[in-house]
């Protein structure tokens, strides 16, 4: 028996699992995928947000300036990669000037410290690549971009390392209250990792379901674009999800000459903040979002219309911007819903929604937390605070290890010598390092979000089989059971010579 | 491993063993090859075909083999060999240069050298470069990746395979995955034609009865967790996709042969120009960069299509390099910049400078009667002098034409002859002539019977053609046989 469980290992489940483990409690932190930050957390903007965008009279408007604040600081309690570049807000004409001080004024009742509005000329002195055309900018300095997945993943780090329970490949498909506990009805997934070991061949994917049912006195919904599903089970609706996809382009910051140096957004429209060119923490450049309602909740495709309307909205902030430096595209399903706030309410027994949370909630995210710790406390629960509560976290990044250091470093761990990834200057020690840590990854791609192999210019063309070879190696697996990203992503299909990998003729 | 060198090359791939093995054979003692893999021979490794050597060799090889074979030559040499390191940064100096480097065995060094070859080669396009739409499911690799997994590592990374592209390591793979067992639905491009060798289409889909869909490409990419499914649709002449033209491919795998990319980050960073058409460095008729005594030869400096004409390509670079370390060429240089800056040019004097046009720049230089001007000019042109910058000639194209290497040429460095690589822009069917132009004046033609963009094309120049220009730039451009 839990006393909470969490569902949903996103930014905001992670964030909630964070607060509570600094309490004396037992708490489940539970996930349909294979990793934490499998969502809308691992595709958005990787923007800590400033807090002038949204209403003030909204949840979002209340809860920004305090998140932002608290995003800074746990990336800097957490060694989670981040920057203060401050933003802009670009104004083409004079009726969007009249919306930045529309929205300075609104920034100002938000809490938000140091907008102010600057003509062009002075804009394009700081941002040379911005376009002529700009008139005016809103200056935000207390916003920057953070690694949206790091962040996530380092919260629940830390959660585990005091005593959360990570539950990955668990679906929630039924919620029953029982007098005194929920009973959580959940498909979990014996993964490919629980391969036997005769089977050095796999004919197919075997996915095993089981449904398990775990207790929890107090449920937490923080399911993101499945949020209004979960509230659903234990209430009658109130909301509903609007999965809402964004595509973007990630543009090559070795071939493009220094695009910004602070994050830029167009003048915010009914639609939302807009194409949003920004630096990322890796050196890169980011471009998009678009906004399109889709219909399936996962449906995180790329279209080559979007991406060319991207481009083209990009193009007319910055005009020297390259798409064809572009080194992935990719595509997030938000949060947004028909009630158009964050739903945050007390909707059952002991049952909490942190739902329809859309942007700015990964910058919200820490301060949601707060708030969901007080509710819980109001309901009597948290009333101890653990003395033993380890916090803090360490990463080693062999490219921020100084250039005198270096030497001596790598003769003591000569593993940080050996460079796996070569465009982002990853080496094996990081990869086995993040191996060892509280949520092992278990995927290529749980190893590149915890390390950024794979995320340069190759896409890890040359070092993908390395890393595949490490992580079956340091995990005891065998190479086929391998997957690329999520349950069932498997990237090889069989030996070769082995009959079985043959493509059985119709003839 | 020792803190100086001679020369290092940076990979061990084609590229970088026949420079090394041309170094020491013009006079090099101290030479280092680094190589990030854990062997040598680069890319070869993984490519188990035959076909290569015929033009190095006289006779056909494997990749392996042919690697072997330079491989066993470095073997007999005093060259030091470091693998499974990498260089992290090169810094130029003006009396050496300085590169760090780092190895699990060696630790985190710094080492001197007095020239750098580039070796790199290049990486494979991927589907972020072009943006092909569709879900984010497993089962997307590009050629390369896919050849390594199934001739190195021995697995298998699909049964129903649609190959996008006809660049030659896609037209290979589609061969050798019908050798293994699986089903080749069909080779697609974007382009009108193919992009790989004739031979390969020949006999990798023709003979494999594998269709290759031209002026076609893939819209869209299905399936949650492994592709499950492709649509193909044709493409008009500005390559948008043509409604109603779709084709729907059940797959599980699809490998990219979309391009490749010569790998320049580490010359970029050193401050090495580069040509934007080729994505290499942009080379003197001997290979060496704008940077002096940083040279570029193999796929970094373009893509090749044979491995012939890399080692070919790299024993210019480590000749040019050895000779550079030797100071053969900048004993001469300085002497003249010593002669113009001493305000003392003698005219009649040997050197291997165009002297008329030495003789004009320093009497211009002379002539001035304003001190500063006249200290900033022979500044310049002393500059210029040391550098090898001056009286070069630039290979200009027009639009038959999308690339040349070099694409600068030191007339009077040039022994006896030099060779320009070229690839046309389009398909010419009909026989053509390949023309040089000073001007309107034509300095060199050379007829071919036909010439395709898949297809590099290398024409020589001579010294003799070469003097006998007089501007700066020499226009290259197909033209019709008159």
């Amino acid at each position: 028996m839990f006393d909470v469980a969490i569902i949903g290992a996103g930014v905001v489940g992670c964030a909630v699992a964070y607060e509570l483990s600094q309490y004396k409690l037992r708490a489940a932190l539970i996930e349909k995928e294979n990793d934490v930050a499998m969502g809308a957390s691992r595709a958005n903007t990787a923007i800590i947000h400033g807090g002038y965008d949204p209403a003030t009279h909204t949840l979002m408007g209340r809860l920004n300036v305090e998140g932002m604040r608290r995003c800074f600081e746990l990336c800097e309690e957490l060694d989670v990669e981040h920057k203060k570049t401050g933003s802009w807000v670009v104004a083409f004409d004079a009726t969007q000037r009249t919306t930045l001080e529309m929205l300075l004024e609104q920034g100002v009742a938000n809490g938000c410290e140091g907008l102010k509005i600057l003509e062009g000329d002075i804009v394009r002195s700081r941002e040379p690549n911005l376009s002529d055309d700009i008139v005016a900018a809103l200056w935000i300095p207390e916003s920057g971009v953070l690694n949206p997945w790091e962040f996530t993943l380092a919260m629940a780090e830390v959660a585990v390392r005091n005593g959360v329970t990570f539950m990955p490949n668990t679906k929630v498909c039924g919620l029953t209250w029982r007098q005194d506990h929920y009973e959580i009805k959940s498909h979990t997934i014996r993964s490919a990792l629980n391969m036997s070991e005769d089977s050095s061949f796999q004919q197919e994917y075997h996915r095993e379901t089981d449904i398990i049912a775990i207790r929890a006195h107090y449920v937490i919904n923080a399911a993101g674009v499945g949020s209004d599903l979960i509230h659903n089970m234990v209430a009658p609706p109130a909301f509903e999800i609007v999965p809402t996809r964004g595509e973007y382009f990630l543009l090559d910051g070795t071939a493009v000459d220094h695009l910004v140096g602070s994050v830029v957004f167009p003048c915010p429209t009914r639609a939302g903040k807009g194409v949003t060119v920004s630096p990322t923490v890796h050196g890169d450049f980011l471009i998009g979002p678009n906004s399109e309602v889709v219909a399936d909740r996962e449906d995180t495709a790329v279209t080559g219309g979007a991406l060319r309307d991207i481009a083209q909205k990009a193009h007319r902030v910055v005009p020297s911007l390259n798409v064809r430096t572009s080194i992935r595209n990719f595509a997030g399903v938000r949060a947004n819903s028909t009630y158009g706030d964050f739903f945050i309410e007390k909707s059952a027994t002991n049952f909490i929604d942190l739902a329809a949370i859309k942007s700015p909630g990964l910058t919200c995210a820490p301060a949601i937390a707060r708030v969901a710790r007080e509710m819980l406390q109001k309901d009597g629960l948290l009333k101890e605070k653990r003395d033993d509560w380890r916090g803090g976290r360490r990463i080693i990044r062999f490219k921020e290890i100084p250039e005198e250091e270096r030497d001596a470093f790598v003769r003591e761990n000569p593993l940080y010598g050996r460079v796996i990834c070569r465009c982002e200057t990853i080496t094996e020690g990081e990869i086995i390092a993040s191996m060892k840590r509280e949520i092992p990854p278990v995927s290529i791609d749980g190893i590149k979000r915890r390390t950024g192999t794979g995320m340069g210019r190759c896409q890890g063309g040359f070092c993908g089989p390395r890393v595949m070879e490490i992580l079956a190696r340091e995990s005891g697996r065998d190479p086929l059971s391998i997957e690329e990203d999520g349950c069932g992503s498997t990237i090889l299909i069989g030996r070769t010579k082995d009959p079985r990998s043959r493509e059985v003729s119709s003839e | 491993m020792h803190d100086e060198y001679e020369l290092i090359v940076i990979g061990g791939g084609p590229a970088g063993l026949g420079a090394a093995l041309s170094a020491r054979e013009h006079g090099l003692e101290r030479i280092l090859v680094v190589e990030r893999d854990v062997q040598l021979g680069g890319i070869l490794n993984q490519c188990i075909h035959n076909g290569f050597g015929l033009h190095y060799f006289g006779e056909e090889l494997t990749g392996p083999e042919y690697a072997a074979r330079l491989i066993d030559r470095l073997n007999g040499q005093a060259i030091d060999v470091l693998c499974d390191a990498m260089v992290l940064e090169i810094i130029p100096g003006e009396n050496g240069h300085t590169l760090r480097l780092m190895s699990a065995d060696c630790g985190y060094r710094t080492v001197g050298s007095q020239a750098i070859i580039l070796a790199m080669g290049c990486r494979e396009r991927t589907r972020g470069a072009i943006q092909i739409p569709g879900t984010r499911a497993a089962g997307i690799f590009t050629a390369g990746t896919a050849q390594r997994y199934v001739n190195i590592e021995g697995y298998m990374v699909g049964r129903r395979i649609i190959i996008l592209g006809s660049g030659d390591i896609g037209l290979i793979m589609a061969r050798r995955m019908v050798l293994e067992g699986a089903t080749v639905v069909a080779c697609v491009e974007i382009m009108p034609y193919p992009g790989g060798l004739t031979r390969n289409i020949v006999q990798c889909l023709q003979d494999f009865d594998i269709p290759l869909y031209l002026s076609h490409t893939i819209t869209r990419i299905e399936g949650k967790q492994r592709v499950e499914k492709v649509i193909v649709q044709e493409v008009d002449d500005r390559f948008h996709p043509i409604d109603g033209t779709d084709i729907a491919f059940d797959v599980d795998t699809v490998l990219l042969s979309v391009g490749l990319i010569p790998e320049n980050e580490l010359s970029r960073a050193a401050g090495v120009e580069i040509d934007s058409k080729t994505s290499g460095p942009i080379v003197y008729e001997n290979g060496e960069t704008s940077v002096p005594g940083i040279f570029a030869c193999g796929n970094v400096l373009h893509v090749h299509d044979l491995v012939d004409f890399v080692t070919t390509e790299s024993e210019g670079a480590g000749k040019a390099a050895a000779e550079y370390v030797l100071r053969r060429i900048d004993v001469l240089e300085k002497r003249i910049y010593e002669k113009v800056s001493h305000d003392d040019v003698n005219l009649q004097s040997p050197s291997y400078d165009d002297p008329q046009k030495v003789a004009c720049e320093a009497e211009h230089a002379r002539a001035s009667h304003d001190d500063v001007e006249r200290s900033a000019l022979i500044d310049d042109l002393s500059k210029k002098l040391v550098q090898g910058r001056s009286y070069c000639l630039s290979i200009v194209r027009d639009e038959t034409i999308s690339y040349t290497v070099p694409q600068r040429i030191r007339v009077q460095r040039v022994d006896k002859q030099v060779s320009v690589f070229f690839r046309v822009k389009n398909p010419q069917k009909m026989p053509k002539c390949i023309v040089f132009r000073d001007g309107e004046r034509i300095v060199a033609s050379f007829r071919r019977p036909y010439m395709m963009p898949g297809e590099m094309e290398r024409v020589t120049l001579t010294r003799e053609q070469l003097d006998d220009v007089c501007g700066n730039e020499l226009l290259i451009s197909v033209e019709e046989i008159r």
